[in-house]
């Protein structure tokens, strides 16, 4: 049976700040919900909260339905400065989250091989992070995600901290990723293209506090929008919420220079 | 086509400006620099310039450390004295470890113990070796104490900067695989604050070895310190100087025995 992610009347405070309020949406398996906003609108506290790294102030988080039994991880993060400890090689970082389950060593072993060769980094197996590059080092982030098979995606700006032809590269390997594997997630960014790119739906987000602007749905299958008469589409809905969004940026812009 | 101009009239090299500020130490001037210091002495004290008898020239010292190496003396202080300091280290850098790592870890116990160790570090500690005397005796466990008082402070003091040092987003990232407490502290805490327990440990051997001279010179008849000033009683400056020389070189040894463990147990760096 399918499962629903329900996240109802969410709101939070950082003492007397109010960060979110009023925040309520589902994402239903198999699809990506992209949360979009300018700095400072609470896209990576949601993502926090969701996952149940945050106590949300007001607000619940739940699932409707029953979630895969084999998901060892149900709530599985991907993170913006990938989170790899350094003293470990690839594998050993992919491992960890196996490591206090009852597997077998042979099992911990062949799940850990099936990650990295899904990802194509089991030539890197024994590399330490410092010897990878930014986008090497995601793509451990991504097999240490998958190695533990999660039925919720959260992805919190997991391309952002790559150069331009790294991070287009990596979305080609999400999208496979996700097609292969009928991924439900939730994506952060602050990059329409992004998530014009890689959701099927872009919950756009007010700031302080932030709350839905609105929630879009993008009306081109994911599988189908590397053509030239999708990428018009995606550019027209591209302005569209670019003008919804920019005043804001700007605001945000002016307060982070203002210091 | 090339990219370059083919006007050839008043060309101009720009200026480089880039230079400096780039102090690279090249492994061969510290031996330069060493000997020269070394000639120097040694052309001074060979000249007349400089009286035996306040500052013997480097080859009456090498002579001395010979004499003592072959004698058995050297050894006999030595062994004294780096018992003193591994007991006495092993038992405050236990100490100060474990209660760095607590204090790093739970609120109940930074707020005790943050306080406790603000309060006593700057207390000279061969200041309490007579209380130390007067409680253990003027044996072997004063000594020892008085080194693992000196060690246990800063060994927490960087325990407890190595746990804050943790990268937060590392634990997060731990918890978020649900991975248990014992896991986090076993599997990110502990490897993330070794770079900072490794830097208190080069101070604490430092310490400890300041304060293991500095406690054989109050109260010992074996050990290094003790040796330094019965030498100086006796105007033996040529020994005063070899025991000098020996610590030094003992302290070269372990400032060497941990940068190898730095570059061994940090090498993900």
């Amino acid at each position: 049976m399918a499962f629903e992610l329900v996240a109802a009347a969410i709101s939070h405070q950082y003492g007397s700040l109010s960060v979110l309020e009023d925040i309520s949406f589902t994402i239903r398996q198999g699809e990506i919900v992209a949360i979009v906003g300018p700095s400072g609108c609470g896209k990576s506290t949601l993502l926090g909260i969701v996952g149940g790294l945050l106590k949300a102030t007001h607000g619940t988080v739940t699932v409707a339905g029953d979630m895969p039994p084999d998901s060892l991880n149900p709530f599985t993060y991907i993170f913006q400065d990938f989170a790899l400890l350094p003293w470990r090689t690839v594998a050993a970082n992919v491992r960890l989250p196996l490591e206090h389950h009852p597997l077998s060593r042979a099992e911990r072993a062949a799940r850990v091989a099936d990650a990295l060769s899904r990802t194509g980094l089991i030539e890197f197996a024994r590399a330490l992070p410092k010897q990878l590059s930014g986008g090497m080092r995601q793509r451990v982030g991504i097999a240490r995600a998958l190695v533990v098979k999660p039925a919720v995606l959260l992805m919190d700006e997991p391309l952002s901290s790559l150069d331009a032809q790294t991070r287009e590269l990596l979305m080609e390997d999400f999208e496979a990723i996700w097609a292969r594997e009928n991924t439900t997630g939730a994506y952060v960014t602050h990059n329409l293209e992004e998530a014009l790119h890689m959701a099927d739906r872009i919950m756009i987000l007010r700031r302080r506090p932030g709350r839905i602007r609105e929630i879009v749905p993008v009306p081109i299958p994911r599988h189908d929008r590397r053509g030239q008469a999708a990428e018009r589409d995606l550019h027209r809905l591209h302005e569209q919420l670019w003008s919804h969004i920019r005043e804001e940026a700007q605001l945000a812009d002016r307060e982070m220079s203002d210091g | 086509m090339a990219d370059v101009s083919l006007e050839t009239r008043n060309q101009t090299p720009v200026t480089f400006r880039g230079g400096g500020f780039d102090p690279v130490a090249r492994q061969w001037v510290p031996w330069l620099f060493f000997a020269a210091v070394i000639a120097a002495w040694q052309g001074a004290s060979h000249a007349g310039l400089l009286d035996p008898l306040f500052l013997p020239s480097p080859l009456q010292i090498v002579a001395a450390l010979q004499e003592l190496a072959t004698s058995g003396e050297l050894a006999r202080h030595f062994a004294a004295s780096l018992m003193r300091i591994g007991i006495g280290w092993i038992i405050g850098a236990a100490a100060g470890v474990g209660l760095g790592g607590l204090i790093g870890l739970f609120w109940t116990w930074r707020s005790a113990g943050l306080p406790f160790i603000s309060a006593l570090f700057p207390i000279p500690k061969i200041a309490l070796l007579p209380l130390l005397i007067l409680w253990l005796g003027i044996g072997e466990a004063s000594k020892v104490a008085t080194i693992a008082l000196g060690v246990f402070f800063p060994m927490a003091i960087s325990a407890y900067a190595g746990v804050d040092n943790v990268p937060r987003n590392l634990i997060r990232m731990a918890q978020s695989f649900n991975v248990p407490f014992r896991g986090i502290v076993m599997n990110v805490i502990i490897p993330g604050m070794l770079p900072s327990v490794l830097a208190g440990c080069r101070i604490s051997a430092s310490i400890a070895l300041i304060l293991v001279v500095a406690a054989e010179m109050i109260g010992a008849n074996v050990g290094i310190g003790s040796f330094v000033l019965t030498a100086g009683n006796l105007m033996q400056t040529d020994k005063l100087m070899a025991g000098i020389v020996a610590i030094s070189i003992l302290g070269l040894l372990i400032g060497a025995g941990i940068t190898w463990l730095e570059r061994t147990l940090l090498n993900w760096r």
